[in-house]
This record gives C-alpha cells, sequence and structure tokens, in this order.
C-alpha cells in the first residue's frame, strides 16, 4: 500500500485550521497564514510527552484502584469503599447493570487507553507499518473514550453532593478518587499529545 | 533535475549540530506522581500495624472488612479475615491494626466482641444493634508484643473510668452478688461489681468491686462494706428483720459500704485493697470484733433451740457467739452434758475493755482468768434463756450474774475457761413442777387405798354388830322413855294439880321479888331506915305499898 504523505509532496497543514503552507515555511517557524498559530509537519517531541504522560496515568492508576475512593456512613455502619469493591457490592445487591457501567468506565476504559496508546507509541517508535488504518482508529477511538472514565468521578461528585443526611447517611470523597481523575486527566494529554501523523511516517520517516 | 542536483551540490555541506536535548518537561508529571504514589505507600505502610489473629468460639455478627476494632472507642483497626481453625473449634479472626494500636497489642491485652447485652443491673452495647458487633480491646500491663490472643467470650469484668478504686472484697459467699451489681455509698450508686471468684482453695469468695471516683476516696480504712443484695429477711434470736437497698439492687443484688461509726481513721486505702464482706449491714456496723477469746460452758439440760451462731449476750450486751455444741458423756453420773463452746469478743465491751486493757489486765490470760473466777464468785453464771416468748424455741446464752446462786467451783486454770451454769428461769419453774410432780408421784398411792378399803371393811361389820345387837335393845330403851315421857306429860297437863301449883307458886314468888325490889330502893334511899324505920309519909307515897296494903 503506497501512501503519499503531505511530507512528500513537501507541503504541511496547519493542525488547527488546515491551512496548507510549504514545509520550508514551517521549518522555518513561520505561523500559519490564516489563523497564526504555528504549524508543525510533526509536533516536537509528541512520542516523547504521550510516553510521560501514559506513565503517569498507569503510576496513578494503582493508587486509584487502591485506595478508598468514598466514604459512606449512616445506620448500617460506616465504611470505605474502592473502585472494585464498590463494584462487587453493587454486583452482590444485583445491580449489575449499574456494576457493569462503573466496571467498563473505571476499568475496562482506562485499561483500553493504556494498552492503545502504548500500542500506538511503540508502533509509532519503531516505524512500523502495520495496520495503519487500523491504528488510526484506535487512535479516534482512544480520543473518544478518553473522557467517559470521568463517569466515576463525577459519581462520586454526585454521590457525596446528595448524600449529606449528616447522622443518618453521609458520603465523602477519599483520596483514590483524586488519582483516578489524574489517571483520566494524564492519559486524555497522553493521547492528545500524540501525533496521529507519526502512524503513517513508517520506517522511511524523515 | 540535473538543476536541482547542481543545486543541492552548491549547498554548502550540511552541519549538523547534535544538541544535546534534555528530556521534556512532561516528565515531570509522571515523576511527581510516582513520588505521590510513593509518599501514599509509605504512609500506608507506616500505619499499618500489626496484623494479628483472634481466636473466637464464634464469628457472631463479625464480618470481614466491617468489623472494626475498638480501643477505648477509636477505632484502632478492622477485621480482614475470618477463618476456621484447623480442628474446627475456634474461629480466628485476623485483624489488622493501626500502628497507634501497636503499643497495646501485648501479652495480657484482652480482645471481646461488642454485642447489645441486656441484664437487670446494665444495658451496654445498645450502639451495636445498629452499627453491627464490634471488637473491643482493652489492654494489660504486659510489655511482651503477641500477635496471637485468644478472644473474650464475655466483656471483661471492667470497664475501668480513668479515676476510681478497685477494692477486693472477701465472702463466705457471693450471696446474691452478680457481675455489674451496684455499689452503693449512702445510697447513692458509687461503683459497681466487676468480678467474682473463688480464691485458689474454694474458701472464700473474691468480689472485686470497682468505686468511681470521686467517690473513691471514701473508701477508707474505716470503711464496712456489707451485701445489700435483694431482700434479707432474717428470723433469729433478735425477732424479724427485713432489709432491702434500692430496687435495683433488690432484683440485681448489690453492695453497700459505710465508714463504720465511731472510727475516724479517714486514710483513704489503695487501690486493690481487701476488706470484709459483711452479709448484713448490721454485722458491718458492729463494734470490732477484735481477738475472739473461747469458753465453756457445760449444760445439763436439753438445749434444744441453741444453735451455733446464737449470740451470748453478757448483761444483755451482745459479745459472742455460740460456736459448737458438743455432746459429753460423764462416766460417774451417766449422765450427757452438753458442752456449749462460745467465742467471746472483748472488745465488743466498748470502754469496759478499754478499762481492762489500760490496767493490763487484757493482755494476760491468767489474771483475765482470774477476773474471770472473780465474776464468778459473785454469781456470774451462764444460761441458755429463750430469745423472746415468741420464739420460746430461739434460745440464748445469757451471762448475767444471778442473785443468792450456790457457788460454784471455777478452774482458772482451764483453757478455755469454764463459766458455771445455772439453770434458766423457766427451768426452774419446769423443775418445780417436775419436783412436785415427783412427790406426788412418790405418794403410797397403792397402800393408801388397800388401807381405805380395810378400813371401810371394818367399818362395815360394825355397822353389822350395830344393827344385830343394839338396835333391839334400843328400840326396848326407847319404848320405856317414850312411857316415861307419857307419864311425864300427863302430869305437867294445864288442868293438872300440878301445874295449878306450880302457877301459884309462882304468883307468890313474884310478889315476894317485888317487895324485896321496894326494900332495896328504900335503903337505898334511906340507909338510917335500917336503924330507925320507916317513917309514915314514906309509907303513903308508896303507891306500891297502897295497893297492896289494902
Amino acid at each position: 500500500m503506497s501512501i503519499v504523505r503531505a511530507h512528500d509532496v513537501g507541503v504541511v497543514a496547519c493542525e488547527t485550521c488546515g491551512w496548507v503552507l510549504p514545509e520550508w515555511a514551517a521549518l522555518e517557524g513561520r505561523p500559519c497564514n490564516r489563523c497564526g498559530l504555528l504549524a508543525h509537519a510533526r509536533r516536537p517531541r509528541s512520542l516523547e510527552k504521550s510516553l510521560a504522560w501514559l506513565a503517569a496515568g498507569i503510576i496513578c492508576y494503582l493508587p486509584a484502584n487502591l485506595l478508598p475512593v468514598i466514604y459512606t456512613s449512616g445506620i448500617g455502619g460506616s465504611q470505605d469503599s474502592t473502585i472494585l469493591s464498590g463494584v462487587v457490592s453493587f454486583w452482590r445487591a444485583g445491580s449489575w447493570d449499574i456494576a457493569a457501567l462503573i466496571f467498563t468506565a473505571s476499568v475496562a476504559v482506562p485499561l483500553t487507553k493504556f494498552l492503545g496508546l502504548g500500542l500506538l507509541q511503540w508502533s509509532a517508535r519503531c516505524g512500523s507499518d502495520w495496520a495503519r488504518v487500523s491504528r488510526g482508529k484506535l487512535y479516534r477511538i482512544v480520543e473518544f473514550i478518553g473522557y467517559w472514565s470521568m463517569l466515576d468521578v463525577v459519581v462520586v461528585g454526585l454521590t457525596c453532593a446528595l448524600l449529606q443526611f449528616k447522622t443518618f447517611e453521609q458520603a465523602e470523597p477519599r483520596v483514590g478518587i483524586v488519582f483516578f481523575c489524574a489517571v483520566v486527566i494524564t492519559t486524555m494529554l497522553s493521547a492528545l499529545s500524540f501525533d496521529p501523523r507519526l502512524i503513517w511516517d513508517g520506517r522511511n520517516r524523515g | 533535475m540535473d538543476e536541482r542536483a547542481a543545486a543541492v551540490a552548491e549547498l554548502p555541506a550540511p552541519r549538523i549540530e547534535t544538541r544535546r536535548r534534555l528530556p521534556s518537561l512532561v516528565w515531570i508529571v509522571p515523576i511527581i506522581a510516582l513520588l505521590v504514589g510513593a509518599s501514599l505507600l509509605v504512609n500506608a505502610l507506616r500505619a499499618a500495624g500489626p496484623r494479628i489473629t483472634i481466636s473466637f468460639q464464634t464469628a457472631e455478627g463479625i464480618e470481614v472488612d466491617k468489623t472494626l476494632i475498638k480501643y477505648r472507642n477509636v477505632v484502632v483497626g478492622h477485621v480482614s479475615g475470618i477463618a476456621l481453625s484447623q480442628d474446627h473449634t475456634q474461629v480466628l479472626v485476623t485483624a489488622d491494626l493501626t500502628r497507634s494500636a501497636q503499643a497495646v497489642t501485648m501479652l495480657d491485652t484482652r480482645f471481646w466482641v461488642v454485642r447489645p447485652r441486656i441484664a437487670l443491673g446494665a444495658i451496654s452495647g445498645l450502639e451495636t444493634l445498629i452499627s453491627g458487633a464490634y471488637i473491643s480491646m482493652e489492654s494489660g500491663v504486659s510489655t511482651t508484643p503477641q500477635r496471637h490472643f485468644v478472644g473474650l467470650e464475655s466483656p471483661p469484668p471492667l470497664a475501668h473510668g480513668p479515676n476510681g478504686k478497685l477494692v477486693v472484697l472477701e465472702a463466705q459467699d457471693a450471696g446474691s452478688v452478680s457481675l455489674g451489681a451496684p455499689v452503693y455509698f449512702r445510697r447513692v450508686r458509687v461503683g459497681r461489681v466487676i468480678n467474682e471468684e473463688l480464691d485458689p482453695r474454694g474458701a472464700r469468695v473474691h468480689v472485686e468491686v470497682f468505686v468511681d471516683g470521686p467517690y473513691d476516696r471514701f473508701v477508707t480504712r474505716a470503711s464496712r462494706f456489707w451485701n445489700a443484695s435483694g431482700i434479707d429477711l432474717a428470723l433469729d434470736s433478735a425477732g424479724l428483720r427485713l432489709q432491702t437497698q434500692s430496687l435495683a439492687a433488690v432484683l440485681a443484688g448489690g453492695i453497700a459500704f459505710e465508714s463504720a461509726p465511731g472510727l475516724i481513721d479517714e486514710t483513704p486505702v489503695p487501690s486493690g485493697a481487701r476488706f470484709a464482706l459483711y452479709r448484713n449491714e448490721q454485722e458491718a456496723v458492729a463494734p470490732p470484733n477484735g481477738e475472739p477469746r473461747y469458753v465453756q460452758m457445760r449444760f445439763t439440760q436439753s438445749l434444744r433451740g441453741l444453735a451455733p451462731g446464737a449470740p451470748v449476750e453478757f448483761i444483755g450486751v451482745d459479745i459472742g457467739k455460740v460456736i459448737s455444741i458438743d455432746l459429753d458423756y460423764d462416766v460417774k453420773q451417766h449422765r450427757f452434758p452438753l458442752i456449749v463452746t462460745a467465742a467471746l469478743y472483748p472488745e465488743r465491751m466498748g470502754r469496759a475493755y478499754q478499762v481492762l486493757r489500760d490496767n493490763g489486765t487484757a493482755e494476760h490470760e491468767d489474771r483475765m482468768a482470774g477476773l474471770v473466777g472473780q465474776l464468778v464468785a459473785r454469781g456470774l453464771r451462764a444460761q441458755a434463756r429463750p430469745a423472746s416468748l415468741l420464739l420460746a424455741r430461739q434460745l440464748y446464752i445469757s451471762l448475767d450474774f444471778i442473785p443468792g446462786v450456790a457457788p460454784a467451783a471455777f478452774n482458772p486454770r482451764a483453757a478455755p475457761l469454764e463459766i458455771p451454769t445455772a439453770p434458766a428461769d423457766i427451768e426452774k419453774l419446769q423443775r418445780r413442777l417436775e419436783s412436785i410432780l415427783a412427790k406426788i408421784d412418790a405418794l403410797p398411792l397403792a397402800s393408801l387405798a388397800h388401807h381405805g378399803d380395810e378400813s371401810l371393811q371394818e367399818l362395815h361389820r360394825v355397822l353389822r354388830d350395830v344393827d344385830e345387837g343394839v338396835v333391839p335393845s334400843a328400840e326396848a330403851a326407847l319404848l320405856s322413855a317414850r312411857q316415861t315421857l307419857g307419864t311425864l306429860d300427863r302430869t305437867v297437863a294445864e288442868d293438872s294439880p300440878l301445874s295449878e301449883r306450880l302457877r301459884e307458886v309462882s304468883s307468890e314468888a313474884e310478889r315476894t321479888l317485888r317487895s324485896v325490889r321496894f326494900l332495896t330502893d328504900y335503903l337505898g334511899r334511906h340507909p338510917e331506915a335500917l336503924l330507925r324505920g320507916r317513917r309514915a309519909e314514906d309509907v303513903d307515897r308508896n303507891p306500891e305499898r297502897v295497893e297492896k296494903t289494902p
């Protein structure tokens, strides 16, 4: 499959407005003629930044799952719940749909992002020619699902806001949710830092 | 293309600068994440205390990750696992404690499950009805760390307040005192019973009582504790007594204490002090007994109604009690005297004892014996008396001076001293009745009756003789007597000459007598008439004379 890149024809498209300008202008650091932003043939240090954000996300993912995210107290006792214990308790309570939703949002989605971003970065670094179209789709998927992990954060926020009947029922966020939030943000930033044009560079990048 | 190649060739060779590129600043983010995560991990590891296992009989109410471990109501851990022991007889509860709890997981730390408990005296653990059970712990004094514990099946008998005092009471039996029973001081609830246990030999009961601060300062050396349990109904030689404390004490039992009257030793005792637990208030506030002295008394009569524990009174003052009643055998007289041993507490005699102690009598056995000997010589005797008319069968021993009692032998060297006895008043009465009956019994009634019978027969014989011999002649005598009387009757009849004569004689005699009286009267007035004779005017004035001498 022969692919003609912008680089091959000596032009660069502005990432913001899509204005095409000559590659040499971009290399000289001239801004886009139309929108005035800097246009890059490839985002500078894209792989490095993306990797760093991904690493931060993975690091934050551990405490996000190990530490409690919410504390509930009320008649019947008080307890700290982690994300997984919440999933389990919802499942046991019969609310398997909610359990599945939370599981998807808090476990499946982040892990998909980690794997997807890792795969994209690794293949881009290697200059692999493998399944470039699919990888492009994968990138769009990763970018799309990124913010859905915020569902957990929203759930905790809503719960804590609603359950404030003091002695009877009370919910408070715990530090785990901060880490979870950080996971979502860093993986989104990782996806944002990744230049999808790298997918198409292949070995003969230049 | 050539032009282009030429143009390229014209260009100077590109100067390749290998800039040393610093890593992107974005790397700070994962580093920060790493640091925060690591610090959390370190914190968690540092906060994590020991993991302990506690064995219980049952895991009732214990849930993994939910059941908390509390120390003084502060959460210090939670249950992280429940498993059966290898032999399936125990439940092994694994608990993760916080670091702060490390200092209190020592060898003698106690764990128990707090569940709602409702007893008569107190309701506890009520909050666990809603919150679920939790495991409570209490530290001991040991400093040896321990990781495996045997949990208590019931709460330990203390919930020590920070202030207060532990007092150990020694009692004969626990009475109706139960764990948690209230302790009263002047009927104010100041503490509770926290433990009951037998002493190692099983001879006494040790009741541990915790008196809360600030009331613990009322526990002094002068304090007397008694069992204020339930309803104390006593029927003894002192009559009928009913004592109660509060309703709670009636139901759950209780202990009361007060300072003994007259003792002003206000020194507070240290925690763990030992006291005697008296059976009732009366015993408790009685003067201190001091050292008992034993005496013996030898009774010859039945002592039914005298029981060990019966009071011994000296001139009406309770100074001791009967210890034992033994049966003795008197070889010479073939009798069974009763030997009553009594413990006397001289200190109960109050001032009298002080006097005795001051002059040194109390210390020396021989002087004491001499004193008792003098008292005996002055008539001191022991008597078994009925406590009251109503309770005639309850006897007590009375030591009293009996006037006019027969002297009794007293051996001052005997140990224990023997106090001679005297029969009781009621017994005297009994004795007298007995002797009267005995005398009646001794009368020869049979022979008496025999003699009487003989006499009667004799009489009968005499009477028959009289009937046969005397009666006919008596009839003849009576007949002649009747004839004589008939003759006499005829002689003195109204119209008989004899009677006529008699009537004449009597009237003549009457007249004669009147004349004599006149004469004596006249002579009384005129004694000279004896010599001169009667004067004429005197004769005129005498009507009788006129009448008689017509």
